[in-house]
């Protein structure tokens, strides 16, 4: 494994994780998981909440583990599964849809690529009682795709496709992930930028402006654009 | 006679080269960035070499996200394949369904507005195929990129008048829009196009972010500089893998420019990622084919400035 940074922790989790298994993981620690978890993302989000869909799993006594995720993955023509790889994808996107979400499913670990806002967490995460797992470096899609055992289910596949069906998954020492987001809200992408803010104004300095400017949401390069 | 079938099996055989073995150039560059890192940033950059190993053990993907598989043909003028370019799209159209599926690749490519998923990477305008030529060559070269499709792109129209400050000033804006939180999955190979026609201008970016690799240098030597000048700046942003707290944001940049409107100077910043998936085969006339991980795209042809080319 990766060499850990100073103080930071690896905690394993076995899926559905309760209250206490979670209550103390702060920012930063490591985590791998067992048990069962599902994809859903903006196609399957958009059918429930929208679109009045049930979900079609027994949620969240099978998993509360969500993934933001689609996998590189092919069922076969004897109806038997190849998965290859699994990597997250930005999971900001999808905060429009989080509040309900969390009320239908029960769903204590959302798991995806650069985290939400802390605005998000406090709003919606919070009040859930989840918290959000990041993946690694973004694309560690091989090291995740070895620890998938099995495709449990894939539901709505051809109603939403691939990459947006709902995937079902049994794994064992799935990830590395980094808890982003306590339950207190606290987020480690926030805290890291913090840092990095420091620096930006003496990069910009002395470089004039552009002749012609842009109308946009923000010229404050210490914001955040999520 | 290049036949239709070395094509086609060539063309699925590198998509999965792309998909799973990552350019040696890329990953010493990112042996070479972890070496100044610590905390997080390296814990980070360690675990996507673990991935790559992975990857290449167990030929499965590096990445889930096998971004929009396309394809760069390079064909030689006095290169003889059969079924002529329509034959050669259509090859690779194949090669794209085909190695989806076997991979498997993620079937990304959906309707922009109906999102209808044909499962296979196949559909209006895609995989894009892009063309150039080569003189005096009978080779054929087909090089595939897979490039995830969200984050790490922008244009910008500047000035003559802007000059070199202008373009520092978007290269730094385009990398912290897409660094923070590591949205453009950094540390990344930056493209930066300048000058042609707008849509010349992105073109030439991308070209540069995905078909040179780590190390290599524009041949004008003022534009090598800038290069160069660019990677430092990059990298002294303070970010690095995952917008963490860093010094790896940069792992080369590269530069290609177009002629331009004389009173413009259009640029593009193109960011590729943490597995630079590309991979290239050289199809000869007598059957051979040949596999590397540099394109070698911007040949001095490519680059030429006047109306005719003498080599």
């Amino acid at each position: 494994m990766a060499e850990l940074s100073e103080g930071q922790k690896v905690v394993r989790l076995q899926v559905p994780v309760s209250h206490d298994d979670i209550k103390d993981l702060e920012i930063g620690t490591v985590v791998y998981l067992d048990g069962v978890i599902y994809t859903g993302r903006e196609g399957v989000y958009k059918r429930v909440i929208e679109d009045g869909h049930e979900i079609p799993l027994d949620l969240p006594a099978v998993s509360n583990a969500n993934f933001h995720c689609s996998p590189a993955a092919a069922i076969e023509p004897d109806g038997s599964y190849n998965v290859g790889g699994v990597t997250a994808t930005a999971s900001f996107r999808f905060a429009k849809w989080m509040q309900r979400w969390f009320e239908l499913s029960g769903a204590k670990i959302i798991i995806g690529k650069g985290g939400m806002s802390s605005s998000d967490y406090r709003e919606l995460f919070v009040p859930a009682g989840a918290i959000y797992l990041t993946t690694v470096g973004y694309g560690t899609g091989a090291l995740l795709g070895r620890g998938i055992r099995k495709v449990r289910q894939v539901e709505w596949f051809e109603e939403l496709g691939n990459a947006q069906a709902m995937w079902v998954f049994e794994v064992e020492n799935f990830g590395p992930f980094i808890v982003d987001s306590d339950l207190d809200g606290n987020s480690l992408f926030e805290q890291q930028a913090e840092q990095v803010n420091k620096n930006i104004e003496s990069l910009y300095q002395g470089l004039k402006k552009p002749a012609l400017s842009r109308y946009g949401e923000t010229d404050d390069r210490n914001d955040e654009l999520i | 006679m290049i036949s239709q079938q070395v094509i086609q099996d060539t063309a699925y055989d590198i998509m999965g080269r792309a998909a799973i073995d990552i350019p040696p150039d890329y990953r010493s560059g990112v042996e070479f960035m972890i070496e100044k890192e610590d905390g997080l940033s390296k814990f980070v950059l360690q675990t996507m070499m673990e991935n790559w190993d992975a990857a290449t053990e167990d030929r499965r993907p590096m990445c889930a996200d096998s971004g929009l598989p396309r394809y760069y043909v390079k064909v030689g003028n006095e290169a003889q394949y059969e079924g002529g370019p329509i034959g050669i799209e259509h090859a690779l159209r194949e090669a794209t369904a085909r190695a989806t599926h076997d991979i498997p690749l993620r079937p990304n490519r959906v309707h922009p507005l109906w999102r209808t998923d044909h499962n296979n990477n196949v559909g209006i305008n895609a995989p894009e195929i892009d063309w150039s030529f080569e003189p005096d060559a009978d080779w054929i070269d087909i090089t595939t990129v897979h490039k995830g499709g969200l984050f790490g792109t922008d244009y910008r129209m500047l000035f003559p008048g802007d000059g070199i400050d202008g373009i520092k000033r978007f290269f730094l804006d385009t990398l912290l829009s897409y660094g923070k939180r590591g949205l453009a999955c950094q540390p990344a190979i930056v493209g930066i196009g300048l000058g042609g026609s707008k849509d010349t201008t992105m073109v030439l970016g991308k070209q540069a972010a995905c078909l040179r690799v780590v190390g290599d240098r524009n041949p004008d030597p003022k534009i090598s500089e800038l290069e160069l000048e660019l990677k430092e700046l990059g990298n002294s942003i303070g970010m690095g893998a995952m917008g963490f707290s860093g010094k790896s944001m940069v792992s080369d940049c590269h530069i290609e420019v177009g002629y331009t409107h004389t009173g413009g100077m259009p640029m593009s910043v193109h960011m590729f990622c943490l597995s630079s998936r590309r991979a290239t085969a050289r199809l000869f006339a007598d059957g051979r084919v040949e596999y590397r991980t540099d394109p070698q795209w911007f040949t001095p042809y490519m680059r030429r400035e006047t109306t005719s080319w003498q080599n």
